[in-house]
């Protein structure tokens, strides 16, 4: 300690620096890729996160309201399946939305990254609307259905085949090119309401509504009965494609590796066209479905957002469209019910999107734990945290 | 009460102390020792040269002292300290530079933006005051830049003198170069070692990684060998040669005992003629490379990792694009001769040609990790489901048979390969592609962190393959095994062929020498 002045406290600086690096030998924690996992363990990690959110979201609700966490849940199932109306309401958006999430999930597995689904759906949609006001008296009623669905699809397809063009051939990226695309569908489609409205309110109205040219016919006594079957059989179809077909196959090898795909002789350029023409073809059919199948008219909301949310629903059904399934159901379930709390409690809208948040984040936040595990530090390999 | 100087103070730096010194360091990666027990020294105002084969453990070395990675086991010293390097940001603080083989820079800024880039010294953010003093930097050791030009106009030597100009901005009295040398001309490489001389003379250590063995002799004051991962030892440059060198470098010959019978049957398979091509950045990576790969023998390619290797089996596999050359195939069954140069995978397959390929990058090209070993069995073979379908029932057999015949660990066929471990996925790979039962078998580093026992897996069932008249290319690292596996040996550095030798007769030196050849003396196509 008697060393001369001015160095003295370079010393202690020093000195205690050195002292907490010895403490400080390894991070306090740190993250560790995991082994396979059986599906059970997986299974009970991911009911855990939802069962965990469910708490958050009551002590949430309790905050807010000071009401029973159990009579918030009531509501939300009240809001999803109250009425017959509400049930019906529930399969019907549970179906487009996750028609939706099929019709992205081709692209997502070839690790494509089409968020431009809200924009071929607008584009499906605005054609279907275009051959109900103007080709309605043209031709007979079966014609004129398939007319539409084409001409949907066409103009969904071109909407995706545009980035993917791009794409294959110069490498643009595809999720600002698909992203800007959406917004040019939804300014097209406003200025088409502007003109179809005469110069007017901007707002297109019900399409034929006396005649009902060109709407979805009726399976059984309601109106989402076909909607539903027709989505609910692309499931099948888009399931056995991604799984025993060759080119499903040769998605897949595209998506996990392109140098493998090469290697095999895989067309790359010609996999990445040919799966957006899918993928935008699948939303021009929904955009088709929303309008003649369920709104009987067309506007920039037309596709919801749910161009944005199938993403997520295709995610977290790991892009299996069986699994789609439930994920959309879930989320469907969630927005129903989060905006009857709001209603019921006068809550602000914004509840619904906080309570939905919570619950996603949890099961999100599983997958990262199903994958990894957090290695505490201790004297010997560390523990393993859940 | 401390008798050494505070590190944090290097002015101060009296003791004669070495610069850094690293003793006993350990770091292991699963199963793979990549450093075992390593001592390095290095003093003040000196230059020492890493030597060591691919895979030797150099740049994981490298990476611990540079904070990286963090050592199992050792200890490192600065200035006669033991201090604890645990990030980056910890080895700048002793002072420690590394100039990366891959440059780090951002392409829009200019020299001078970048070299400031993420400074933290509470200064105000002023160009002209931060370019003078660069300036003077460059002047003190002799640097030509134009602080001012962008990077995406800079050559290669350019941007590594940006990031040598960076390092010693930031204090450097310890810096590291990985391979400086392996993407400069002759002449950068001279104005390289020109300034790193002057770097030394102003009392800077520097270490250098590199494979020229004569470049070694002309920069270094002492090198120090590793192989395999041991520390071997270290030598003062004046006192030794590059025979000793190459000597520690290859190690002592091992027996391995690898059955290798005579080629039977032998014809000119497959003829590759002056084949040149280049990288993105339009730089030559092959230089004209000929040879002939005969069926009945393994043809062995031996040369330091990155001399165009993956090029060259890329380009006969028709994935790499070419400038010049041919490659003719003479087809066995027609007795026709194809060239196959331009040609896509698909179209060499349609002209009926059996090309098998092993690639380096298993995972990332021969096979898809997250499927399950079936589907990967079927990448060769999906073509052939009825109509738009796939009939996983073939390749599943297959993936039985090679998994019991190749002994194959795996839970079932409907295991991701990702799972498996790295001999287990070669197995799969080599499997499926012998299976297609072809004429040339090409194998890129195929036993490449596999243990002993799936080595001489491998190696028997490219003898097998010898055997039924294939003509096998085998790209490998351990002259051992290419000494003891293959009937000719073909070396290439930096995209030439250096020789091509008789695998019975040439000696481990020999091959080592070869290799290490650059390309100004080894530019010929004629070796031996």
């Amino acid at each position: 300690m008697e060393n001369n002045q001015s160095n003295a406290p370079a010393d202690a600086v020093s000195e205690a620096v050195i002292a907490n690096e010895k403490a400080i030998h390894e991070p306090l924690f740190h993250v560790v890729k995991r082994d396979a996992m059986p599906w059970y363990k997986s299974w009970g990690i991911r009911i855990a996160a939802v069962v965990l959110a469910m708490l958050v979201v009551a002590l949430f609700g309790f905050v807010l309201t000071k009401n029973d966490p159990i009579a918030i849940y009531r509501v939300m199932i009240d809001g999803a399946f109250g009425t017959e109306n509400r049930i019906w309401s529930l399969l019907l958006d549970t179906a487009l939305l996750l028609g939706v999430a099929l019709a992205v999930t081709p692209a997502f597995k070839m690790r494509f990254w089409n968020i431009g689904a809200e924009g071929q759906v607008l584009m499906g949609g605005l054609i279907c609307a275009a051959c109900m006001l103007k080709l309605g008296d043209k031709m007979s009623t079966g014609l004129l259905l398939l007319v539409m669905v084409v001409a949907s699809m066409l103009a969904g397809a071109i909407w995706g085949l545009i980035p993917a063009f791009f794409k294959a051939y110069w490498n643009a990226n595809e999720t600002l090119f698909t992203l800007m695309m959406n917004y040019i569908a939804t300014s097209i489609v406003s200025c088409y309401c502007y003109i179809w409205s005469g110069g007017g309110s901007g707002r297109v109205g019900i399409i034929n509504r006396k005649t009902k040219i060109g709407w979805l016919p009726n399976l059984g006594s309601h109106t989402q009965t076909l909607n539903i079957v027709i989505i609910l059989v692309l499931t099948v179809i888009l399931f056995i494609y991604l799984r025993y077909s060759k080119h499903g196959y040769e998605i897949s090898v595209v998506g996990e590796s392109e140098n493998t795909a090469r290697y095999i002789g895989i067309n790359v350029k010609k996999v990445i066209l040919r799966t957006m023409l899918l993928s935008g073809a699948l939303c021009g059919l929904i955009g088709m479905l929303l309008v003649s199948g369920t709104n009987h008219t067309v506007a920039t909301s037309t596709a919801g957002g749910r161009g944005f949310t199938a993403i997520m629903v295709s995610w977290l059904a790991k892009f299996n469209p069986l699994y789609m399934i439930l994920t959309s159901f879930l989320i469907v379930f969630l927005q129903k019910g989060s905006k009857e709390i709001s209603t019921i409690f006068g809550l602000n809208d914004a509840i619904g999107d906080i309570v939905s948040g919570i619950v996603i984040f949890f099961v999100i936040g599983s997958e990262f734990f199903i994958n990894y595990k957090l290695m505490l530090r201790t004297k010997k390999s560390g523990k393993e945290e859940k | 009460m401390k008798e050494e100087n505070p590190v944090s103070d290097p002015t101060k730096v009296t003791s004669n102390a070495p610069a850094i010194e690293l003793r006993g360091i350990t770091k292991t990666f699963g199963s793979v020792v990549a450093n075992n027990n390593v001592n390095l020294l290095v003093n003040r105002g000196e230059i020492l040269s890493i030597l060591g084969e691919n895979g030797s453990g150099k740049t994981t070395l490298m990476n611990m002292i540079s904070g990286i990675y963090f050592p199992d086991k050792g200890q490192i010293f600065i200035d006669g300290q033991e201090v604890l390097i645990r990030s980056p940001k910890d080895a700048f603080k002793y002072r420690i530079g590394m100039i990366h083989q891959h440059f780090k820079l951002v392409d829009l800024f200019t020299a001078t933006e970048n070299i400031v880039l993420g400074l933290e010294d509470g200064r105000k953010y002023d160009l002209a005051a931060y370019g003078k003093e660069i300036a003077a930097i460059c002047e003190q050791y002799g640097f030509v830049i134009d602080l001012n030009k962008k990077i995406y106009n800079m050559s290669v030597s350019e941007k590594q003198t940006v990031e040598i100009i960076k390092v010693l901005y930031r204090g450097a009295d310890i810096l590291i170069l990985d391979e400086p040398t392996a993407v400069l001309t002759p002449q950068e490489t001279e104005t390289l070692f020109a300034v790193l001389r002057r770097m030394r003379e102003a009392g800077k250590s520097i270490i250098i990684i590199t494979h020229k063995l004569h470049e070694v002799l002309s920069i270094s004051n002492r090198v120090s060998v590793l192989c395999k991962g041991q520390y071997i030892g270290t030598v003062n440059t004046a006192e030794t040669n590059e025979s000793e060198l190459t000597e520690m470098m290859v190690g002592k010959k091992i027996s391995l005992n690898i059955h290798r019978s005579e080629p039977k049957g032998v014809e000119d398979r497959l003829v590759v003629d002056n084949l040149r091509c280049v990288d993105r950045e339009g730089l030559p990576v092959l230089k004209g490379i000929s040879f002939t790969a005969k069926s009945g023998e393994i043809l062995g390619i031996a040369g330091i990792a990155g001399s165009g290797q993956r090029e060259l089996l890329e380009a006969i596999a028709g994935l790499q694009p070419l400038t010049e050359g041919t490659i003719t195939y003479n087809n066995p069954t027609s007795g026709k001769a194809e060239n196959l140069r331009d040609k896509t995978p698909t179209q060499i397959r349609e002209l009926g040609v059996r090309l098998s390929f092993v690639p380096e990058d298993r995972l990332g090209m021969g096979l898809v990790g997250n499927m399950d070993i079936v589907d990967n069995m079927m990448l060769r073979s999906y073509r052939k489901g009825p109509l738009g379908f796939l009939n996983r029932k073939p390749p599943a057999t297959l993936a039985d048979t090679i998994i019991s015949d190749l002994e194959v660990v795996t839970p079932s066929s409907k295991t991701p390969v990702r799972r498996l471990s790295g001999g287990n996925v070669q197995k799969v790979l080599v499997g499926r592609e012998i299976a297609s039962a072809p004429t040339v078998f090409m194998a890129a580093y195929p036993v490449r962190g596999l243990d002993i026992n799936s080595s001489f897996t491998i190696y028997n069932l490219l003898n097998e393959q010898k055997e039924k008249g294939v003509a096998v290319i085998f790209v490998g690292e351990d002259l051992d095994v290419l000494l003891e596996l293959c009937d000719r040996i073909l070396v290439i550095g930096s995209g030439a062929v250096t020789g091509v030798v008789d695998a019975r007769t040439v000696t481990k030196e020999q091959v080592g020498l070869l290799m290490t050849k650059t390309a100004q003396e080894g530019g010929t196509e004629d070796g031996e």
